[in-house]
């Protein structure tokens, strides 16, 4: 029975081949969809992780509150001291200091004079420390767009687009006028030895990179770090272990009152991430809620109008003998088979464009022209897990509850109301 | 001969049956007081213009349907009290349709639409392709067994119906306006070869059907009027 029912399913192509379609169709988008809200999601805290906040960040109280102006005034001293404290305690972290800074880059012509001028944010990084994780953190390697990264104290890399205003030459040297910690006017040289481009619009506009020690002397910021990240080690973001770590780091501190304290705080709780953050989550949980029932809806209809086409095809065996129980159950079976049929390929297509779209992604460059938010260039999917298995809420699920409905109609109807369709 | 009777002996046997369907606030009544036996082996027709009950006495001698009110008993079981099982059941190992519209499904092959009541009996293949074969060859059909439904025409096809409808070898073959869709050739054909079935085998056919042609092959024509039988006469049918 069961062989005669499949080759019957296998012939009849408005049984088998059209919603087998659909539901390929419903599960490839809903999976690429998912794929796509979560990749997004990821690279928001990614780079807004690694270009910004950290996991956790360490700054002192004042400079937490004024951190968008860049106070270096308010700066952490004993930096290094504070970072070896932090290794010891959270060692589940990478710790690496940072000191952020603005300025004017001042490029000079043969005769010294100024031949052109931009103002830059600047990034003081441990570069040319080998047990620093940062050059990773900030993926210099393949930022590199020309020229070579900073390898003795002095050099600097500036970001491509800068590079280009500028009308720069690769070993230019160029100088930066910016503030001390304590207030006075700093001016320093560097060599300009390669350009970097990060795919983040906010920084690429006109970033300069130099290593911490020499932007230290630079602003006369001795053992200081205008901020300590801290990555888990993992590389993943945790919520959890994150806002655990900055409560037990802030406990340990205690709260005395002095705005010179380190502060520690996780992602979320910085530079009005966690709002971000909400809403990406809850936009995204919308998007994703919304397109799974639509989907589970339109697949739900397919399963339902394939049942009511056949109530024909139902009066007939009902009339025949089949029990109703039997017809049902073959009904289900049918549709667990196209369900699980088209769940599977449409997963298998969905996942093969969501991996396309996380190697290759998508630009948005042009709609990130004046963005000031840390966020990639280039949107991606991200396959998870939950990639493998989303699909089958609308593929498998739908489709067999609409058959259930539908199928309920055999029971509902008189026998001979079945058979009276036959004549339809 | 088979056997033809159920376990309390009766074949077909209708008492006072009424049946009443809601429509609006009130009820249309499809067939009042119906009283009315058939024995084994009879070649019967209910007659009567549409609307005259022919279709739902059909269904409810077929167990597709149950009374309101009076008692129908077909082979030893009252409709009104057999469960869905039961009535399934009844309907697949005596019970075998005809319609109208032929209703082959259109994926299988002539083979396969006939051998489906088998597969519900769960009769061991070899048995089914021998009782497949002999009930194609009954209707002359024996050369198509591969074909699809869209390749025959429509006299073949109610050829085919009726195969599907004698392969199990029922006891009671219901036959609903089943030349309504054939030319006068093929009409002529088809009751024909349902005549030498009801000879040769014995098995009992009820007709419902207004078509002239096949009123004059059957042994009995029950007439319908508004649910209720008007006339009930037994005479000579062409041979």
């Amino acid at each position: 029975m069961i062989r005669f029912l499949i080759k019957g399913l296998l012939r009849d192509r408005s049984r088998s081949l059209f919603p087998t379609l659909t539901v390929i169709a419903g599960t490839t988008l809903t999976v690429v969809m998912y794929s796509w809200i979560r990749g997004t999601e990821a690279d928001i805290i990614r780079a807004n992780a690694n270009f910004n906040t950290g996991h956790v960040r360490v700054m002192t109280r004042a400079y937490t509150a004024e951190v968008d102006r860049m106070p270096n005034d308010l700066a952490l001293l004993g930096a290094d001291e504070l970072t070896a404290e932090l290794e010891q305690r959270l060692p589940n972290f990478d710790w690496v200091s940072r000191i952020r800074f603005g300025g004017l880059l001042d490029i000079p012509d043969a005769s010294g004079e100024t031949r052109a001028q931009a103002p830059v944010t600047g990034l003081g990084v441990q570069l040319l420390d080998e047990r620093s994780i940062d050059r990773e953190i900030l993926n210099l390697d393949n930022a590199l767009v020309r020229g070579r990264l900073p390898s003795a104290p002095g050099e600097i890399v500036v970001s491509d687009e800068l590079y280009r205003r500028l009308e720069l030459e690769p070993g230019d040297t160029a100088t930066l006028i910016s503030s001390t910690m304590y207030g006075s006017m700093a001016t320093i040289n560097f060599a300009v030895v390669g350009t970097v481009e990060f795919g983040v619009t906010a920084l690429d506009r006109g970033a300069i990179l130099a290593d911490l020690e020499d932007v230290r002397l630079a602003l006369d910021m001795e053992d200081a770090a205008g901020e300590i990240l801290g990555f888990l080690t993992t590389g993943i973001y945790d919520e959890e272990l994150t806002s655990r770590a900055a409560d037990d780091f802030n406990d340990w501190i205690g709260s005395g009152g002095d705005e010179f304290e380190p502060v520690m705080g996780n992602l979320r709780q910085q530079s009005g991430l966690a709002t971000t953050l909400d809403l990406a989550g809850a936009v995204s949980l919308a998007l994703i809620t919304i397109f799974v029932v639509v989907m589970s809806i339109v697949l739900w209809n397919a399963g339902l109008i394939g049942a009511l086409r056949r109530y024909g095809e139902m009066g007939l065996r009902l009339a025949l003998g089949e029990p109703k129980g039997h017809i049902y159950r073959t009904l289900i079976l049918e549709s667990v088979t196209i369900g699980l049929v088209g769940s599977v390929i449409g997963t298998a297509i969905g996942i093969a464009c969501a991996w396309y779209l996380q190697e290759k992604g998508v630009n948005i460059e042009p709609f990130l022209k004046n963005a000031s938010m840390m966020i990639f260039n280039v949107m991606r999917a991200r396959v998870t897990t939950t990639s493998l298995f989303i699909g089958l809420v609308p593929g498998l699920l739908a489709t067999i509850l609409g058959t259930s409905i539908s199928g309920l109609g055999i029971y509902r109807r008189q026998s001979s109301q079945l058979t009276k369709e036959l004549e339809a | 001969m088979k056997e033809h009777t159920g376990a309390n002996g009766q074949f077909i046997e209708l008492t006072g049956v009424t049946k009443t369907y809601p429509m609006g606030e009130g009820h249309i009544v499809a067939l009042d007081d119906v009283s009315l036996a058939l024995q084994p082996g009879e070649f019967s027709g209910l007659v009567g213009p549409s609307g005259s009950g022919k279709t739902t006495l059909l269904n409810i001698v077929g167990s597709l349907d149950e009374p309101t009110s009076g008692r129908a008993v077909v082979l030893g079981e009252d409709v009104a009290q057999l469960d869905e099982k039961r009535a399934a059941r009844l309907r697949n190992l005596h019970i075998g349709f005809i319609f109208q519209t032929f209703n082959l499904l259109p994926v299988y092959s002539v083979f396969e639409n006939v051998e489906f009541p088998l597969l519900l009996l769960r009769q061991p293949a070899e048995q089914r392709r021998r009782a497949v074969a002999d009930a194609l060859e009954r209707v002359g059909l024996g050369d198509r067994a591969a074909s699809r439904p869209h390749q025959l025409s429509g006299g073949q096809c109610q050829r085919v119906a009726i195969a599907r409808a004698i392969v199990k070898n029922p006891q009671i073959v219901l036959a609903d306006e089943p030349t309504a869709n054939l030319d006068a050739e093929n009409s002529h054909k088809v009751i024909r070869i349902m005549q030498d079935l009801n000879r040769d085998l014995g098995t009992t056919f009820l007709f419902s059907t207004h078509d002239e042609k096949v009123v004059g092959y059957l042994r009995r024509t029950i007439t319908l009027a508004d649910g209720r039988v008007a006339s009930d006469e037994t005479g000579s049918a062409e041979t």
